[in-house]
C-alpha cells in the first residue's frame, strides 16, 4: 500500500469527480475512500488513494493532475499521506 | 483513517499560514579532510563535500513536492574550520582559500549555506584559531555562500574576554570590508555562547566534533500558524492559551519529523535532531512579533514581554518534545529584527529598544539576532553588547549570540535592505556610554559557581 491523498478544492461544477476518477482509472490508482464538504460555496473534495499498483512516478502523477485541474478551473493536490497521519494521530 | 477535515487544516496551513521546513542541514565531518598543504586540504574538503551532499538538493525539493510542504532551505554544516586547517594554514590568506573553496562547493551543489568556517575558543585560542578569526573579513568579503561563527564562552569554561575584544573588531572589520552592500558580511557573522554542535540554523551552524561523519538536522518554522489559531481564541486564559500553543508546536514539529526522517533514508545518512523552532521570515503573517501581539501586547518591546516571550518559547518545547525523537540545536523563538515583520514594526514604533531585546533573549532562542546598528559604534561597545550576551549564556545555562550590523555610513534613522530571507532593518540606538576599560582587560571571566541560584 502507498497511499496518498488527493485534494479537489474549487468552485463546484458538473463533471469534477468524473474525470479526475477516469485519469486515476487509467493510471491503475486505486480510490480507497471519497469524501466532500462545502465551504463558503467552495467545494472540497478529498480521495485517499492507492497509488501501489501505478507504473506511474509521483511527480507524473502530480503534473498530470495539475494539469487536469488546470482544464476544471480547480485546484488539485497530491500529497503523500504520511503527512496527515504524523501530524494529526500521535 | 485521516478525516477530510484533518487534511484541509494541515493544507490550510501549508498554503495560507507560511508552514515550512525552512532547513535540512547536512552536518559533515571534515577532520579527515586536514592535510599537510592548503591545495590538499582544499582538494579533499571538495571532494567530500561533493560525494556527500550531491543529492541533497534534489532530496529536499523532491521531499517537499510529495509532501506538499515547502522545503525552504537546503545547508551544510562542516567541522570548525580553525580545526580542520589548523596543520596546514600559516597565515590568515591561507584560511580565505578554504573559504572560497566551501562557496565553490555550495554553489557547485546549489546549498544557499554553508555553516562552519568557525572557532571554538570558549577558554582560549590556538594560533589556528586567531588566524582563522583574523581572515574573517576577508573571508566573508570574498565568498557569498559561507557563514562563520565564534563561540567565544560557554557555562563550564566562562568568557575568553581576549576573544570578545577580539570579535568586535572583527564585527567592525567585516562591516568595513562589505560596506558597499550595507555591510552584509556580519549578516554571516555570529558569536556565541555555549553553542551547540548540532545546530541546522544559520550563521551558527557547525558540525561539532561530538557529532557522527555525517548528519541531517532539520529546523521547521510556523509562526503563522501559532498566530492563526492563537485569533481563533481571543481573551482566554492562560491554561487555554498555553495548551493551544503546544498543540500547535506538536503538530508543526511532526511536519519536521517527518522531514527529517525521509531525507535521513533517502540521503544514506543518520537522522540527527529537530531544532523546535519558530523561525520567522519577513513575510507578513510569518512573524514572531505578531504572536506576542496576539498573546496581548501592543507592541513587543512593552511591559510583559519578556513574559510573553517565556510563556511561548516554553510551550513550543513542551509541544515539540513529544513529536520528535531527538531534539536539538537552538530549539526556541527565534527574535531576529530584520527577518520579522513584527519586530521591524516595533523598533519603527519606538517600542523596542536593544535592552530590552537583551532581556528577551534571558527567556529564548537566541540572541541578539539581526539588529542593525550606527556604522559608527565602536568596537569596544561591539565587544560589550557579545560579553553581554556571553554572560547571559554562561549564567543561565543557554546558547546566546550575537549578530549585529554595524552598517558604515548609516546611522540612527536610516533603513537597511538585504535582501530575501535576511530582510530590512531600521538602524537601532546603541547606549553611547564607554566599556573601553572593562573589555580592554586582558584574560577570562571565570566560570560561574553552579550552586547559590539568586
Amino acid at each position: 500500500m502507498e497511499k496518498a491523498i488527493i485534494t479537489v478544492v474549487g468552485k463546484d461544477a458538473v463533471g469534477i469527480l468524473a474525470k479526475t476518477c477516469t485519469y486515476l482509472a487509467e493510471e491503475r490508482i486505486n480510490i480507497l475512500d471519497i469524501s466532500q464538504t462545502v465551504v463558503q460555496d467552495y467545494f472540497n473534495m478529498m480521495m485517499i488513494v492507492d497509488l501501489a499498483k501505478s507504473a506511474v512516478p509521483f511527480a507524473k502523477i502530480a503534473q498530470d493532475l495539475s494539469r487536469l485541474a488546470g482544464r476544471l478551473g480547480m485546484e488539485i493536490r497530491i500529497q503523500k499521506s504520511e503527512i496527515f497521519e504524523k501530524m494529526h494521530r500521535v | 483513517m485521516i478525516t477530510i477535515g484533518e487534511v484541509l487544516e494541515t493544507n490550510k496551513m501549508i498554503l495560507e499560514e507560511n508552514l515550512d521546513v525552512r532547513t535540512i542541514t547536512m552536518g559533515i565531518s571534515l577532520l579527515d579532510c586536514a592535510r599537510g598543504t592548503v591545495a590538499e586540504t582544499c582538494e579533499m574538503i571538495y571532494a567530500k563535500l561533493m560525494r556527500l551532499a550531491e543529492n541533497l538538493v534534489k532530496t529536499g525539493d523532491d521531499i517537499g513536492s510529495e509532501f506538499g510542504v515547502p522545503v525552504i532551505n537546503k545547508r551544510i554544516s562542516v567541522t570548525p574550520i580553525a580545526i580542520v586547517g589548523a596543520g596546514c594554514c600559516k597565515k590568515p590568506a591561507d584560511f580565505v582559500r578554504i573559504a572560497k573553496t566551501l562557496d565553490k562547493a555550495a554553489k557547485k551543489l546549489g546549498v544557499n549555506f554553508i555553516g562552519g568556517y568557525s572557532a571554538i575558543v570558549s577558554k582560549g585560542m590556538t594560533k589556528a584559531d586567531a588566524l582563522l578569526i583574523r581572515s574573517i573579513p576577508e573571508a566573508l568579503a570574498a565568498t557569498e555562500h559561507i557563514c562563520s561563527s565564534v563561540v567565544v564562552g560557554s557555562t563550564k569554561t566562562g568568557i575568553d574576554m581576549d576573544a570578545v575584544r577580539m570579535m568586535g573588531e572583527i564585527v567592525k572589520a567585516t562591516a568595513e570590508r562589505t560596506a558597499a552592500k550595507d555591510s552584509l558580511g556580519c549578516a554571516k557573522l555570529v558569536v556565541l555562547c555555549n553553542a551547540p554542535d548540532d545546530n541546522p540554523f544559520m550563521a551558527g551552524a557547525f558540525h561539532g566534533v561530538s557529532e557522527a561523519d555525517a548528519i541531517i538536522n532539520v529546523g521547521v518554522s510556523g509562526p503563522g500558524v501559532v498566530n492563526h489559531v492563537l485569533k481563533s481564541i481571543r481573551g482566554a486564559d492562560f491554561e487555554t492559551l498555553c495548551e493551544t500553543i503546544k498543540r500547535t508546536a506538536f503538530k508543526i514539529t511532526r511536519v519536521g519529523q517527518l522531514v527529517a526522517q525521509e531525507a535521513a533514508k533517502r540521503l544514506g545518512v543518520p537522522f540527527g535532531i529537530i531544532d523546535l523552532s519558530l523561525a520567522p521570515t519577513p513575510a507578513v503573517g510569518d512573524s514572531v512579533a505578531d504572536i506576542l501581539r496576539e498573546i496581548g501586547l501592543e507592541h513587543p518591546g512593552a511591559p510583559g514581554t519578556t513574559a510573553a516571550l517565556a510563556l511561548l518559547n516554553d510551550q513550543v518545547k513542551k509541544g515539540g518534545v513529544m513529536a520528535t525523537s531527538y531534539v536539538g540545536g537552538l530549539s526556541g523563538a527565534f527574535i531576529p529584527v530584520s527577518e520579522d515583520q513584527g519586530m521591524i514594526d516595533a523598533v519603527d514604533a519606538g517600542a523596542l529598544t536593544i535592552e530590552k531585546l537583551e532581556a528577551m533573549t534571558c527567556v529564548c532562542s537566541v540572541g541578539l539576532d539581526m539588529i542593525a546598528i550606527p556604522g559608527d559604534t565602536p568596537a569596544s561597545a561591539i565587544s560589550g553588547i557579545i560579553a553581554d550576551e556571553a554572560a547571559i549564556g554562561m549564567v543561565n545555562q543557554k546558547t546566546t549570540a550575537v549578530r549585529v550590523i554595524p552598517v558604515i555610513g548609516k546611522t540612527v534613522g536610516d533603513t537597511v535592505e538585504f535582501g530575501g530571507l535576511l530582510g530590512h532593518a531600521p538602524v537601532m540606538a546603541v547606549n553611547k556610554f564607554s566599556c573601553e576599560a572593562f573589555v580592554s582587560r586582558r584574560g577570562r571571566i571565570p566560570a560561574p559557581i553552579h550552586s547559590f541560584k539568586n
